[in-house]
């Protein structure tokens, strides 16, 4: 297939459209969902888009680096929402800190949140390398700096057929991609999360089937979809360790193990990575891992996933969505691609 | 010295109410909230550990009794492995109802579809035959046969852990744990091992001769 690869001057649709204003029009597509004219019920844009401050409830307060503070005062809240409040409604931040998937921490969902702690996020610095004109070692605070946190409330389907809304603060990983101007050669970005056993238990593990560090990819135009962010909070505050502090990737149309956290590598490349769940099982995990009901892991359905926090006898079992839900947004990245063979 | 009858019925009730435990714990955690955004797979996934426990509790019987030749633990072996079919039992109530939400069609599809659940599937049908088995008519119907039906706990034994390794996906401590357990159980068996037993038993009543 044709891969566009954007080069520094080049002009993309998005810097010719403010981003505000093609969101708007999903807004009035979501509008239209809601009127029963339109299957597509992707994203609407909110009133709130410049509050000042969020109003989580029951949310402990974080502890953010003096450099987030002033950027969480300012964040464009509410910038992405569900078009559907009522059947996408918040996770709540208990659960969402306390059900992780995060293994360098422990396979048990508690484990994360329980053997975080140590985790040092503070400071934090990130490598840019590979196929770029503008690479180094960055502090996470200077790579953050030029763009405005958004709040994206974005549904999470994870793999093992459950799933959560979770409200992050993010920005564009487009932009950050951008400053680090890839050269002509750079089609995929591939992300590494730390390795540090002495912080992270999981990682001593001797019958750990994963080779540190987690490694994740994208396809360049992934990467650049506006949809694709690197989360740096959630519900108002900085991410809690458990949840990939200091800062993660967001990429909502995927399976969350794509969205890999506490990033200290992201390299511009030629060739397609092998993320680690593709290196440990490649016939259950691929690269694309893109949410698509059609397409079973070979252990269990993914053409249902269970909204949580559930309870015993209601499991909330809800029809998984092409692209969880973000078919109109992302669907024409894979235009004539076999989603069979490139699961 | 014959342990006395009222102990061994003690003993019974005791086994009987300890098996209950884990049960009841998790059923508490449940109800107050404290197992987590999706309860049912907690309780999956817990009783699922739960059957392996009773089965290898069932499986300790066999060595215990050449070890120390006391009649309490032949008594409590039936109670053991109905108790090991209960778990089993209660972890595909869990599946069917707590995670495919009671859809049948589902059911029936991943049971032909999904290799683990064969596996899984197999395992109890072997310990549903053992179960219905367990009473004194079969014993006297099957005759030799009876013990011959019962070696299936061996296979139930090794189908369980294929099951649970099949579900791993990342880490294979825990696991490996179980599987040495198991394994463990059955070396106790291999006859050269197990004629050594009833040796170990007179060292431990004879310590002091036993360095000599």
């Amino acid at each position: 297939m044709l891969i566009k690869i954007a080069k520094p001057g080049d002009l993309r649709e998005s810097d010719v459209t403010p981003e505000s204003v093609y969101l708007s029009r999903r807004r009035f597509m979501g509008g239209l969902a809601g009127l029963g004219l339109s299957a597509g019920a992707g994203l609407a844009l909110s009133g709130r888009a410049l509050a000042a401050a969020s109003d989580y409830q029951d949310v402990p307060a974080g502890n953010p680096p003096g450099w987030l503070e002033p950027k969480l005062a300012n964040a464009e809240w509410e910038s992405v929402v569900p078009a559907d409040r009522q059947l996408d409604k918040l996770t709540p931040f208990d659960d969402a800190t306390h059900y992780n998937n995060f293994y360098e921490f422990g396979t048990g969902k508690g484990d994360p949140a329980r053997n975080a702690d140590a985790l040092k996020t503070q400071p934090w610095s990130v490598v840019i390398d590979g196929e770029v004109n503008n690479g180094g070692r960055f502090d996470l605070e200077d790579l953050a700096k030029p763009s405005r946190l958004q709040e994206r409330i974005y549904r999470l389907r994870c793999v093992e057929a459950w799933s959560m809304v979770i409200p992050w603060l993010g920005i564009p990983l487009g932009d950050v991609i951008k400053r680090a101007e890839p050269t002509s050669k750079a089609k995929y970005v591939k992300f590494e999360t730390l390795v540090a056993p002495e912080q992270m238990p999981g990682q001593d593990s001797s019958f750990a089937l994963i080779d540190w560090p987690y490694t994740e990819g994208l396809r360049m135009d992934e990467a650049m979809h506006p949809l694709a962010i690197l989360g740096l909070g959630m519900y108002g505050r900085e991410l809690p360790n458990q949840n990939g502090a200091p800062f993660r990737l967001v990429v909502p149309w995927k399976y969350g193990f794509k969205s890999i956290k506490s990033i200290v590598r992201i390299s511009l490349v030629e060739e397609q990575p092998v993320n680690s769940w593709q290196a440990i099982a490649p016939d259950e995990y691929g690269f694309y891992a893109n949410v698509n009901p059609e397409v079973d892991h070979p252990r269990w359905s993914q053409a249902t996933e269970r909204r949580l926090p559930n309870s015993l006898f209601n499991p909330n079992i809800i029809d998984t969505r092409m692209f969880n839900g973000y078919a109109e947004e992302v669907a024409s990245l894979y235009q004539g691609m076999d989603l069979r063979k490139h699961f | 010295m014959p342990t006395p009858r009222y102990t061994l019925t003690l003993w019974r009730i005791a086994v009987f109410i300890a098996a209950l435990v884990p049960l009841a714990w998790w059923s508490s955690q449940v109800a107050i909230n404290a197992a987590g955004p999706e309860p049912g797979r907690y309780l999956l996934l817990n009783i699922g550990q739960g059957i392996l426990w009773m089965l290898f509790s069932t499986l300790s019987l066999t060595p215990l009794t050449k070890l120390t030749r006391w009649k309490g633990f032949t008594l409590i072996r039936r109670q053991l492995g109905l108790w090991t079919l209960t778990y089993a039992l209660l972890h595909l109530f869990c599946y069917a109802v707590f995670i495919l939400g009671l859809d049948l069609s589902r059911l029936g599809s991943e049971i032909v579809r999904r290799p683990y659940i064969i596996v899984g599937m197999l395992a109890l049908v072997g310990l549903i035959a053992m179960g219905v088995t367990s009473n004194k008519w079969s014993m006297r119907k099957l005759g030799k046969r009876w013990k011959t039906l019962h070696k299936i706990v061996y296979l139930v034994l090794g189908l369980g852990l294929l099951h649970f390794l099949w579900v791993v996906r990342a880490d294979l401590e825990q696991w490996s744990l179980y599987a040495a357990v198991g394994a463990l159980l059955m070396i106790l068996r291999i006859p050269p091992i197990a004629r050594q037993l009833p040796k170990f038993r007179q060292l431990i009543k004879r310590p002091g001769r036993a360095s000599v």
